[in-house]
């Protein structure tokens, strides 16, 4: 099981750097997480030695950049008939899942670690609380995981990319935004309140929030890693359903 | 001994399209079999089942004594497969490509290397290692996906249109390999080039409409032509109908066809049909020493597979019709 993990992850992290996506991914999660921390986060008025207006853009970040890493991960197979090849290999699907999602969330870790220049620069600047930034990092990690799993799934479930990118997009969306006073004020009134604290519960926003605060809390940690597995489960069902 | 493929039932159906229907059918190491049959007949579906890339809706496959539903693994281990098309990661060099295939097939040391070597040097891919595939000829591709293929040298080979594309001489290169490789595996190959089978296949199994029309050695096939055994005279337009009135008489000759337009040497040809399981060569050469009409050419037809192909491939449509 692992060693068939550790070769579809190795061959699809290949890819990401064989073709202009590492660089792409890479250069624009750097550069608007740094325009947006400096230019709209006030990172400088707010005159705090700390990374709040920095990670505060994340989940906005990843909302439309990890759709666009994860929606060719299976519907590019489907599309040039190489899941033939993949599955017709002596590998058991799950590994298979797996790999390919080791590959994007390592990627995603990558591109998330190279942002330490501005861990620097605060703590040059003054004294943070480097307790809160490490948890923030590593929320902002389980985070973009859970993201990519929903991603994954729903790359399985088109040959289409456009539709995958639009699908999970949507689906992100709502899951990042579930616990606002909008989505909330939509189910109150009707929906009884055991429903309505299990929608405000589903926020992405919450859970990381909670971690960036500093608040650490292992079940914010279980929450996103409850949701990859739950995805990534999914991934395997429709995976499988595909080939009857 | 079991055999290596062990079809049976193998049924498949899209919506309202019955893609393959109770197939059924051995093959034993030493054996080529030839996968023949129209367009849409669903050869590439009963690949996609043998393989187990798709699940049957009936029936089941066995590979080496492997049941593909219940020990997939084991059962893809055996079989060494090129999809219809060739698919491969355009993104991949063939050497990286090649390399990850070995890794996912769980290649390791000596094994590994040498199976890369010998699957390079079998396709020919030495020049092109390091050229990304999207950017590679369609023969090319289609090398790259012969190589994955045979890299782990697979007692099973599942073949789906391995000479589409290829030139002259990489046909023959392939047809070569296959030879070669026959007597110690058991190779499926599909195909529309009637003389590829002719050339590698022990036997030949044409399906029409997902259900099996024929099976047989090609030379059994041959012999379910109606041209099998029938003997056609090349002679002069004047002699024409004397020769037609000699043939006619002779007591093993069913039917006559005759070709009065003369060809580019000025010749017309007549083909007589034997009466069932009749040779009437001797019977003919006989007639035609007594008499002194002119004989420009004369053989016997082994009878085309072409024909036959046509013949039960096309009977079947108007059945179903
Ligand atoms: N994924 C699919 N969805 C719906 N129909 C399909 C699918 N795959 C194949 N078919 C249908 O199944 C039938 C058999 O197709 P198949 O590809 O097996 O034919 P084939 O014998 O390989 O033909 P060819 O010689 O053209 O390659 C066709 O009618 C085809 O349209
Ligand atoms: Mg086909």
């Amino acid at each position: 099981m692992l060693t068939p993990l550790w070769t579809i992850c190795r061959r699809e992290l290949a890819s990401y750097f064989a073709t202009p996506v590492a660089l792409v991914f890479i250069v624009v999660f750097l550069a608007l997480s740094a325009a947006l921390t400096f230019f709209v986060g006030n990172f400088f008025v707010r005159g705090q030695a700390d990374l709040q207006s920095f990670f505060m853009w994340h989940p906005w970040l990843y909302l439309f950049l990890i759709p666009a890493m994860t929606m060719r991960l299976w519907a590019e197979e489907h599309k040039t008939g190489t899941i033939e090849m993949l599955l017709t290999l002596p590998m058991p699907l799950p590994a298979i899942v797996l790999g390919k999602f080791l590959a994007a969330w390592l990627f995603t870790g990558l591109a998330l670690a190279l942002t330490f220049p501005i861990w620097i620069a605060v703590n040059v600047l003054g004294r943070p609380d480097n307790g809160v930034i490490i948890a923030s990092y590593f929320g902002s990690f389980l985070m973009a995981g859970a993201f990519l799993s929903i991603g994954a799934c729903l790359s399985a479930v088109t040959k289409n990319q456009v539709i995958a990118f639009v699908l999970t997009a949507c689906l992100c969306f709502l899951f990042t935004v579930s616990g606002s006073p909008v989505i909330l004020a939509f189910f109150s009134g009707w929906a009884p309140e055991g429903l309505l604290s299990l929608v405000a519960g589903l926020s992405f926003l919450e859970h990381f929030q909670a971690i960036m605060r500093g608040v650490v809390d292992v079940r914010d940690g279980f929450y996103f890693l409850s949701v990859i597995t739950l995805f990534l489960f999914m991934n395997t069902v429709i995976v499988e359903w595909r080939k009857a | 001994m079991t055999n290596a493929i062990e079809i049976s039932g193998l049924t498949k159906r899209f919506g309202p399209i019955l893609a393959v229907d109770h197939v059924s059918f051995s093959v034993t190491q030493g054996e080529v079999l030839g996968f023949l049959g129209p367009n849409g007949a669903g050869k590439s579906t009963s690949m996609k089942m043998i393989t187990g890339f798709l699940r049957p809706d009936a029936g089941r496959s066995q590979i080496c004594g492997h049941d593909m539903d219940s020990d997939p693994l084991a059962a893809k281990r055996k079989i060494g497969y090129l999809p219809e098309g060739a698919p491969a990661y355009g993104d991949m060099t063939p050497a990286s490509y090649l390399k990850f295939i070995a890794d996912a097939r769980g290649l390791t040391g000596a094994k590994r290397a040498q199976g890369l070597e010998d699957a390079i040097a079998r396709s020919h891919l030495e020049h092109v290692l390091y050229q990304p595939i999207e950017t590679l000829s369609k023969g090319f591709k289609r090398r790259v996906g012969l190589a994955q293929a045979i890299l782990h040298n697979p007692p099973v080979l599942v073949l789906d249109e391995p000479t589409d594309g290829l030139d002259p001489n990489q046909k023959h290169e392939v047809r070569q390999m296959i030879r070669d490789m026959a007597a110690e595996k058991c190779i499926i190959i599909s195909t529309h080039i009637l003389e590829e089978v002719n050339a590698i296949c022990s036997r030949a199994l044409i399906i029409a409409k997902g259900k099996i029309v024929a099976d047989g050695t090609p030379h059994d096939l041959e012999t379910r032509s109606p041209y099998h055994n029938a003997v056609t005279v090349v002679t002069a337009p004047q002699a024409l109908e004397d020769m037609v009135a000699l043939l006619k008489a002779l007591p093993d000759v069913a039917t006559l066809d005759i070709e009065d337009q003369p060809d580019s040497h000025g010749c017309v040809k007549v083909t007589a049909f034997p009466q069932e399981d009749r040779m009437i060569i001797n019977q003919i050469s006989a007639a035609l020493q007594g008499c002194e009409l002119p004989v420009r050419e004369m053989t016997v037809e082994r009878g085309r597979l072409e024909d036959v192909f046509r013949q039960v491939t096309l009977s079947d449509a108007h059945n179903a019709a």
